[in-house]
């Protein structure tokens, strides 16, 4: 069993609510620096398992004003709320615009709000690798909520899935017909269906769509997903979002879902980071081991194929073993 | 290489685009920020109307490398030297500030001798920011 030692300093500034530590600590795990790694594992153990509501959907729906105004109850009602808002980093340049700060309206003084903003980096998903961890640190340095703004865009983005306890899909009026509803990917992961701009017309049907998508479906988890209609401006629903939430994170608690989706989570984070390092090695191994450069070599000659090249470098990774 | 291999170690460079003071205008910080993002930098982007104090907090949150200032409504010899001052009380005076605007000559010189790295006026290419936004963010590693 891990004890919870003496913490390396970074580990202990964090705990003691140092936000530069911990903005620094989250740069680390980005950059995939190894200075995270000593933080990371001193930080686990002080994990609390505080809810983490990932906000996912479309662009354009309202999911940065939505969390402004989340923040804004959260912190009237006196919780600490942390956010990690993740935009995409472009295929091209590798750059990225991350805007999500522009919706965010807390005054400079208030400690009890912390905004990140997270370029994906290439990640598939709607999420950035270093969401995960991230929000664990968040976790750690004592925040008692976190949100987790996902990439804007379409059907698949489900890496949410991976990071948050409780997931609200965010919807508008007229993004399309109910067929869309019953399509997978997004609408399969909610927890809680968010209808935005409530106000405009057509929310009325969005929102019968989404009530006969939940009735007409068979729920995992023994969860049926509830619909909410919010609007940010002027700020309305937002009670009912939050009342949604925390329903569903009790009835985490009292089915026993939460142990079940952390073992999930945590064995696909294991996998994950085993294929990741054993991925790097292969790739470092390709470039610079003569045998397998003449493995690639024989391959871009099609005298060999990539799936008996695969083969061999399994088998070669096996024996060095 | 598949997309869910994570890179071993890449940094790019954070930089935060900020708009203090009153004035709505800022195609601009917009234009500066995208070829920025063009030349693969993570640029945060606050948005209008920021108080020195939001910029400085948004810069430590958001652990950035640089820092850019844009600024049309003649507020630049208030509110300047007041993030200059911020984050110095923060312990980040490392965090390189640059600026861009309409800021006449007699003020801009006066802004770099209170710490502002780099000022850039109407006209100036957007490879000159570029490459001085690249220089000032290595200076500090």
């Amino acid at each position: 069993m891990t004890r919870p030692g003496p913490l390396p300093s970074a580990a202990r500034a964090i705990v003691k609510g140092d936000r530069r530590a911990l903005a620094r600590a989250i740069t680390a795990i980005e950059n995939g620096d190894p200075a995270a790694d000593p933080v990371l594992r001193a930080l686990y153990p002080r994990t609390r398992g505080v809810p983490v509501v990932g906000i996912a959907g479309p662009l354009g729906v309202g999911k940065s004003s939505l969390i402004n105004a989340l923040v804004a109850k959260l912190r009237t009602e006196g919780r600490t709320v942390a956010v990690v808002a993740v935009d995409p980093s472009s295929p091209f340049s590798g750059g990225s615009v991350l805007g999500d700060r522009i919706r965010f309206e807390r005054s400079a003084d208030d400690t009890g709000v912390f905004f990140r903003s997270m370029a994906s980096r290439g990640a598939a998903g709607g999420l950035a690798a270093a969401t995960l961890e991230a929000t664990r640190l968040l976790d750690a340095a004592g925040f008692d909520v976190v949100l987790v703004e996902t990439v804007g865009s379409g059907q698949v983005d489900v890496a949410i899935r991976e990071v948050a306890t409780t997931r609200v899909v965010v919807v508008v009026p007229h993004l399309g017909d109910e067929v869309q509803t019953l399509k997978a990917g997004l609408f399969e992961i909610a927890d809680v269906f968010c209808v935005n701009k409530v106000d405009l017309p057509g929310a009325d049907l969005a929102r019968r769509d989404l009530d006969d998508l939940v009735a007409l479906g068979s729920w995992p988890g023994g969860w049926t997903p509830v619909v909410v209609g919010t609007s940010t401006a002027p700020p309305s629903g937002l009670d009912d979002l939050w009342a949604a939430v925390e329903a569903h994170e009790r009835h985490l608690d009292a089915s026993g879902g939460r142990a079940a989706d952390e073992r999930r989570r945590l064995s696909g984070e294991i996998v994950g980071l085993v294929r990741d390092r054993v991925g790097r090695d292969l790739i470092d191994r390709l470039e610079r081991d003569p045998e397998l450069r003449r493995l690639l070599d024989r391959v871009v000659a099609r005298s060999l194929d990539p799936r008996a090249a695969a083969d061999r470098l399994l088998a070669s990774s096996r024996r060095s073993r | 290489m598949g997309v869910t291999t994570r890179p071993r170690r890449t940094s790019p460079i954070r930089v935060l685009i900020a708009k203090p003071g009153l004035d709505g205008h800022d195609r601009g910080a917009k234009v500066v920020a995208r070829a920025l993002r063009d030349a693969g930098m993570e640029v945060i982007y606050t948005g209008l109307r920021q108080s020195p104090e939001e910029i400085v907090r948004a810069a430590l949150e958001e652990d950035v490398d640089l820092i850019g200032l844009s600024i049309l409504s003649g507020a630049h010899m208030a509110l300047f030297p007041r993030v200059l001052a911020l984050l110095k009380r923060q312990r980040a005076a490392s965090v390189p500030v640059f600026a861009g605007g309409i800021i006449p000559d007699e003020d801009a010189k006066r802004l770099k001798r209170a710490g502002i790295r780099a000022i850039f006026g109407p006209g100036t290419s957007l490879g000159e920011i570029v490459s001085t936004a690249e220089k000032l963010a290595r200076s500090r590693a």
